[in-house]
C-alpha cells in the first residue's frame, strides 16, 4: 500500500493549550482511513491543519499526489492546499445557500473554468474558449449530481434541500475540484441508518473513481463497515492506529471512550 | 387590535412625541437684540406634530392589525400580477430611457434630471459589484468616484489629454485605487469593513481639501474641457468643423446636452452590460459565492484576496467612469461633491435594490434621486424627509425591493430563489 | 499652516496640552462608552449616536438659556438642572431611535439596520438644523476661571474650572455605571444578552426592554458629554455630532469594542493624540489623524487595546 498522505509529528499549539500533539500516521492511497476519538480529542483540529485552515505549529504533512510527486502541505495557504488536490467537507454545511446546486457545483470549478476565459476580458467579449469548458464543466457537474442521486434538485437553491441532500450536495461539490484526497467532517452525523448506508455507498464510488478518503466520524457503523484503517485520537495523542478490527479490540482505544473506570473496579 | 387600545398605543407614542418636541421644536434659539440668544416659543409646531404623530400612529396600527388578518390567497394574486408586469418592465424602462430626449414635453431640466438619475444608476451598478454580489460593505465608493473626476480634470489640465483619452485613464487610475484602499481590509468582516471604507473615504477627501497646490483645494477645478462629439466640437458658431456644421443642424446648447445623457445612457448599460456578462462566469460566479461563504470558497481552492480584489478594482473603475463624466459635465469639481453622504446615497440605493439585482439597483436610483430632485423646493426639509425615506424604506423592506435573486445558469429551468436563503455578505 | 504664535516646546506648553487632552478625552470617553455598550449587546454599529450627543448639547442649550433668561444661571444648582434635563430628554430620544429604526431591523442583516442608522443620523442633523435654524449656537461662559498651575515666561498653564467639572463628573458618572453593569440585575441581564440573546431570552430575561435600556443608558451618557462639550467650548451647531461621533467611535475602536474600560482608555488616547497633534503639528490635518488611527487600528490591531480575541470556529 503507497501512502496518499503522510502526517509526520504534526502539532497544533493555541496559546498555552496544545490540541495535537505529536501525531504521525499515513492514509492510504486507494483507502479509506478514518480518524475517531472521543469529543475533544483534536480530530478537527488535526483536519483543519491537513486541509490549511490552520497552520500547524510542528510537523509535516505530505501529499503524495503521483509517484515522485510530493507536496509538503503545511506552510500552504487554504486554498492553495484545495489547488493541491485536498478537499474537504464541513461539520456544519457550508453550501452557498442562495445558489442552486448546479451554481454551487459550478464554483467549485472555478480555477479550471478561469484559466479559460482568457484573463476575464476575453470571455465578456464572448472570445476564448470558455463556452466549452463551461459546457464540460456542467458535464462534470451532472455527472455527480447523478451520483449523489441529485440530478432532479439540480435547479433547487441549496439552502432549501433536505439535510441528507445537503450532505450529500457538499460531497458532490468536494467531488468537483477533481481531488486526490477528500477530507469529510462527519459526513454521517445527523443521518438516519438508510441514508448511513446511502453515504457509505457513495464513498464506494468515489473510492472506485480514483480519489482516497479521509474521514472524521463518531458513527461507529459507518467507520467499522467501510474504513481500510482507523486512526485514533484522545486528547490529542494517537493511541492506535490500524486495522477496524484490531483498533475495535485494542483496550486502550476502549478506555478512551468508555473511561478509566474500569480500572478502579479492577482495582 | 381594538380600538380602545389603538387609542391607547396611539396616546403613548404622542406622549413620547411630546416629550421629543418640546424642548428642539417648541424653543427654537435664535439671535437676540443683544447678540445672546434667545427663545422663541412655537407651541403650535409642537401640537401639530403631535397630532400628526397620532393619527399616523393610529393609522399604522390599524392597518398593521387589518394586513395579519387579511387571507394569504389575497396576497399571492398581488405577487401573480407584479411577477407578470415585471418580465415587461425592464424593456419598457429601457425604451423610455433612450427615447427620452425626443418624447414631447421634455426640455433642459427634465434632460439634467435624467442625467443626474443616470449617473446614480451607473454609480449604484458599480458598487453593486462590491456589495451586491460580492458582499463586501463598501461606505467609501465615493473616493472613486473622486479619483475619476479629478484625474479627467487634473490630466486634461496639465496634459491637455482629451476626455475620450482620459476616460479609459480615469477608470484604470480608480481601479488601481481601489486595489490599493482594498488591500488592507481584506481580512476585515462586516461593519468594521464598513468603517474602514468610510474612513479612507473620509481621509481622501479631507487630502484633496487640504493639498490645495495640487487638487484646487476647497475652491476645486474649474473649466474643465467640455466633451466633444468624437472630435467634434459643440461650439455655438456652426460652421465647419463643429458638430451643428457638420451635420448641417441650427446650433444649439441642447446637443450637448442630448451628447451628454447618451454618453451616461451608454456608460450605464456598459457597466449593467459587464456586470450581466461576469455574473454568467466563474468571477462573477465566485464573487456570489464569496458573499454566501468565504470559508467555503477558500476550501473549493478560490483565490479569495485576489476575487475580492478583482470586485473592488471592476467596481472603483466604473466609479472612476462617472466621476470623469461627472467632470466634463459640470466642467468644474469640488471636494463638496464627494462627501460621506454621496458614499451612503449610493449604498442605499444598492441596498434598497436588492439582492444584487440590476433591474432594482436602476428603480431605486430612479426613485430616490428623482424623488429628491422633485422635491427641490421644499430647501431644508429636502434632506430630512431624505433620511426619514431611507429609515422608513429599510423598515418596510429590509432586504430591498427586489425580493428574489435569479441563477445564471440552470440544467432545466431558471426558477428565482426566495431572498430568505441568499446571504446578505459580511465581507 | 496655521500656527500659533504662541507656541512653545517647553514643559508648561505640554502640559497644558495633557490637561486639555484629558478633558477632551473625557468627553469622547463618555460617547464611546455608549457606542461599545451597543456594539456588545447587539453586534450593531449605531451610526446616529454621535447625533444623539448633538441632541443633548442643544437641549443643554436650551435650558441654559432658559435658566439665563429666568435669571437662575448661578452655582451648581444650574449645572445640575440642565444635566439632569437634558440626560431625561436625551435618553428619550435613544429610545426612540431604538423603538422605531432598529428594533424592527433586529436579525442577522446587517446591511437594513447601517442604511437606518444612516438614515436616523440624517434625520437628526436636519431635524436640529431645521427646528433650530442652521446658524452656529455661541453661550455665555457659564464657569469661567480655573486655576494656575504652572507659569513660563509669559505662557501660563491653567487648569480651568470647567475641565476639573468634566474630569470629576466624568469619572462620578462612569463610577455610577460601573456600578450599574456590575452590580445590578440590570447589568448582569445586559451581559447575558451581550453574551448569548437567544439563550437569555429563554431563561426569562426580557431582552426588548434590556435592550432599550441600554439605548438609553448609552443616549444619557452622550448627553452628558454633550453638556460638558457646550460648558467648555460654549458653542455648538448641528454637525458637531458626525465627527466627534466619528472620533469617538475610534476611540471605542482603539480600546476594543465590546469593552467598557477600553472605550474610556480609547477615549482618553484620542483626546490626548488629536491635542497634542493640533498643537505640534498641524491643526488642519487633526480629523485625519483620527481616521487614520481608525484604519491603522482596524487593520493591525482589531481586537483593540482591551478587547477579547476572537477565533472563527471552522
Amino acid at each position: 500500500m503507497s501512502a496518499i498522505l503522510d502526517v509526520r509529528a504534526l502539532t497544533m499549539r493555541f496559546g498555552g493549550l496544545t490540541a495535537v500533539k505529536q501525531v504521525s500516521f499515513s492514509a492510504g492511497a486507494g483507502e479509506i482511513t478514518a480518524v475517531i476519538g472521543p469529543n475533544g480529542a483534536g480530530k478537527t483540529t488535526l483536519f483543519n491543519c491537513i486541509t490549511g485552515f490552520y497552520r500547524p505549529s510542528e510537523g509535516e504533512i505530505l501529499l503524495h499526489r503521483a509517484p515522485g510527486e510530493s507536496i509538503a502541505l503545511q506552510t500552504l495557504a487554504g486554498h492553495r492546499i484545495a489547488q493541491a488536490g485536498v478537499a474537504r467537507t464541513f461539520q456544519n454545511i457550508r453550501l452557498f445557500a442562495g445558489m442552486t446546486a448546479l451554481e454551487n457545483l459550478l464554483v467549485a470549478q472555478h480555477n479550471r473554468l478561469m484559466a479559460s476565459t482568457g484573463f476575464g476580458i476575453g470571455a465578456v467579449l464572448g472570445l476564448s474558449g470558455y463556452l466549452k469548458a463551461e459546457r464540460l464543466a456542467v458535464e462534470r457537474a451532472r455527472h455527480w449530481l447523478e451520483a449523489t442521486d441529485l440530478l432532479a434538485r439540480a435547479d433547487d437553491p441549496a439552502g432549501a434541500l433536505p439535510y441528507g441532500q445537503q450532505r450529500r450536495l457538499e460531497i458532490a461539490r468536494a467531488m468537483c475540484t477533481e481531488p486526490t484526497l477528500l477530507c469529510l467532517d462527519e459526513p454521517a452525523a445527523g443521518l438516519n441508518p438508510r441514508e448511513s448506508e446511502e453515504l457509505s455507498e457513495l464513498l464506494r464510488v468515489i473510492l472506485a473513481q480514483g480519489t482516497s478518503i479521509l474521514l472524521i466520524e463518531h458513527d461507529m457503523g459507518v467507520v467499522m463497515s467501510i474504513s481500510d484503517r482507523v486512526v485514533v485520537l484522545d486528547h490529542g495523542v494517537l493511541i492506535a492506529d490500524g486495522s477496524p478490527a484490531a483498533v475495535r479490540a485494542d483496550p486502550k482505544v476502549i478506555a478512551a471512550y468508555l473511561g478509566e473506570g474500569d480500572e478502579d473496579e479492577a482495582a | 387590535m381594538s380600538l380602545p387600545a389603538a387609542l391607547k398605543d396611539a396616546a403613548i407614542a404622542t406622549a413620547v412625541a411630546f416629550g421629543l418636541f418640546f424642548m428642539l421644536v417648541g424653543l427654537r434659539t435664535e439671535a437676540g437684540p443683544t447678540g445672546a440668544l434667545v427663545l422663541r416659543q412655537r407651541w403650535g409646531d409642537v401640537a401639530l406634530l403631535c397630532a400628526m404623530v397620532f393619527v399616523g400612529r393610529l393609522i399604522i396600527t390599524l392597518w398593521h392589525a387589518r394586513r395579519t388578518a387579511r387571507e394569504p390567497a389575497a396576497t399571492n394574486r398581488w405577487e401573480g400580477t407584479l411577477r407578470l408586469l415585471s418580465r415587461w418592465f425592464a424593456p419598457v424602462l429601457l425604451g423610455v430611457a433612450v427615447a427620452l430626449p425626443w418624447i414631447p414635453g421634455i426640455g433642459r431640466a427634465e434632460l439634467d434630471l435624467g442625467i443626474l438619475v443616470l449617473t446614480y444608476v451607473m454609480l449604484g451598478w458599480g458598487l453593486n459589484i462590491v456589495v451586491g454580489l460580492a458582499g463586501l460593505l463598501d461606505l467609501g465608493y465615493v473616493a472613486f468616484y473622486a479619483v475619476g473626476a479629478y484625474s479627467y480634470a487634473l490630466l486634461a489640465q496639465y496634459f491637455g489629454l482629451s476626455f475620450w483619452v482620459c476616460l479609459p485613464l480615469a477608470g484604470i487610475l480608480a481601479a488601481f485605487w481601489g486595489v490599493l484602499l482594498g488591500f488592507p481590509v481584506l481580512r476585515l468582516r462586516g461593519d468594521y469593513l464598513a468603517i474602514v471604507t468610510l474612513a479612507f473615504g473620509e481621509i481622501i477627501r479631507v487630502v484633496i481639501v487640504n493639498w490645495a497646490s495640487f487638487t484646487g483645494g476647497p475652491n476645486g477645478i474649474s473649466g474643465i474641457p467640455r466633451p466633444s462629439f468624437f472630435g467634434l466640437p459643440f461650439s455655438m458658431e456652426g460652421g465647419p468643423g463643429t458638430f451643428a456644421g457638420t451635420f448641417g443642424l441650427e446650433p444649439s446648447p441642447s446637443h450637448r446636452v442630448i451628447f451628454l445623457y447618451y454618453l451616461i445612457f451608454a456608460l450605464a448599460m456598459l457597466t449593467n452590460w459587464v456586470t450581466i456578462r461576469l455574473r454568467r462566469q466563474p468571477l462573477g460566479r465566485a464573487w456570489e459565492a464569496l458573499r454566501e461563504d468565504e470559508i467555503a470558497c477558500r476550501a473549493l481552492g478560490i483565490n479569495v484576496t485576489t476575487t475580492k480584489l478583482s470586485a473592488f478594482a471592476i467596481g472603483a473603475m466604473f466609479g472612476g467612469f462617472a466621476g470623469a463624466f461627472f467632470a466634463t459635465r459640470q466642467a468644474f469639481i469640488s471636494p463638496e461633491s464627494f462627501t460621506f453622504i454621496e458614499s451612503a446615497i449610493i449604498l442605499a440605493i444598492v441596498v434598497l435594490g436588492g439582492l444584487g439585482s440590476q433591474i432594482g439597483v436602476a428603480v431605486a436610483a430612479i426613485v430616490m434621486i428623482g424623488g429628491f430632485e422633485l422635491f427641490r423646493q421644499f430647501e431644508e426639509w429636502r434632506m430630512l424627509v431624505f433620511g426619514a425615506a431611507m429609515v422608513v424604506i429599510m423598515v418596510v423592506k429590509p432586504r430591498g425591493l427586489v425580493g428574489t435573486r435569479t441563477p445564471t445558469i440552470a440544467l432545466g429551468e431558471k426558477r428565482a430563489i426566495s431572498k430568505d436563503l441568499v446571504a446578505e455578505g459580511h465581507g | 499652516m496655521v500656527r500659533d504664535s504662541r507656541r512653545g516646546t517647553g514643559l508648561a506648553y505640554a502640559l497644558q496640552q495633557l490637561i486639555n487632552g484629558i478633558s477632551l478625552g473625557m468627553i469622547y470617553g463618555l460617547i464611546a462608552v455608549g457606542y461599545t455598550m451597543v456594539y456588545g449587546i447587539i453586534g450593531m454599529i449605531n451610526f446616529a449616536h454621535g447625533d444623539i450627543f448633538m441632541i443633548g448639547a442643544f437641549i443643554s442649550l436650551i435650558v441654559l438659556v432658559l435658566l439665563s433668561a429666568g435669571g437662575m444661571m448661578d452655582g451648581p444648582a444650574a449645572i445640575l438642572l440642565v444635566l439632569l434635563i437634558s440626560i431625561a430628554i436625551t435618553g428619550l430620544y435613544g429610545w426612540a431611535v431604538e423603538r422605531v429604526a432598529y428594533r424592527p431591523l433586529r436579525g442577522s442583516f446587517r446591511l437594513a439596520p447601517l442604511i437606518s442608522a444612516i438614515g436616523i443620523s440624517i434625520v437628526l442633523q436636519n431635524y436640529v438644523q431645521v427646528a433650530q435654524g442652521a446658524r452656529v449656537k455661541p453661550t455665555e461662559t457659564v464657569i469661567s476661571g480655573g486655576v494656575e498651575l504652572m507659569r513660563e515666561g509669559s505662557f501660563v498653564v491653567q487648569f480651568s474650572y470647567v475641565q476639573m467639572l468634566i474630569i470629576a463628573l466624568t469619572l462620578a458618572v462612569l463610577a455610577i455605571f460601573t456600578v450599574l453593569v456590575t452590580k445590578t440585575p440590570l447589568g448582569r441581564a445586559m451581559r447575558a444578552c451581550e453574551q448569548d440573546r437567544k439563550m437569555a431570552g429563554l431563561l426569562g430575561i426580557d431582552t426588548d426592554r434590556t435592550i432599550s435600556l441600554t439605548f438609553v443608558i448609552g443616549a444619557a451618557l452622550a448627553a452628558v458629554a454633550g453638556t460638558m462639550y457646550l460648558l467648555r467650548y460654549g458653542v455648538i451647531d448641528f454637525y458637531i455630532g458626525f465627527l466627534a461621533g466619528v472620533k469617538a467611535f475610534t476611540a471605542a475602536v482603539l480600546g476594543g469594542i465590546g469593552s467598557l474600560p477600553g472605550a474610556v482608555l480609547g477615549g482618553l488616547l484620542i483626546g490626548l493624540i488629536e491635542t497634542f497633534w493640533s498643537a505640534y503639528f498641524s491643526v488642519q490635518y487633526k480629523d485625519v489623524a483620527a481616521f487614520s488611527i481608525l484604519v491603522l487600528t482596524l487593520i493591525f490591531l482589531p481586537t483593540g487595546l482591551l478587547g477579547r480575541q476572537e477565533v472563527e470556529k471552522v
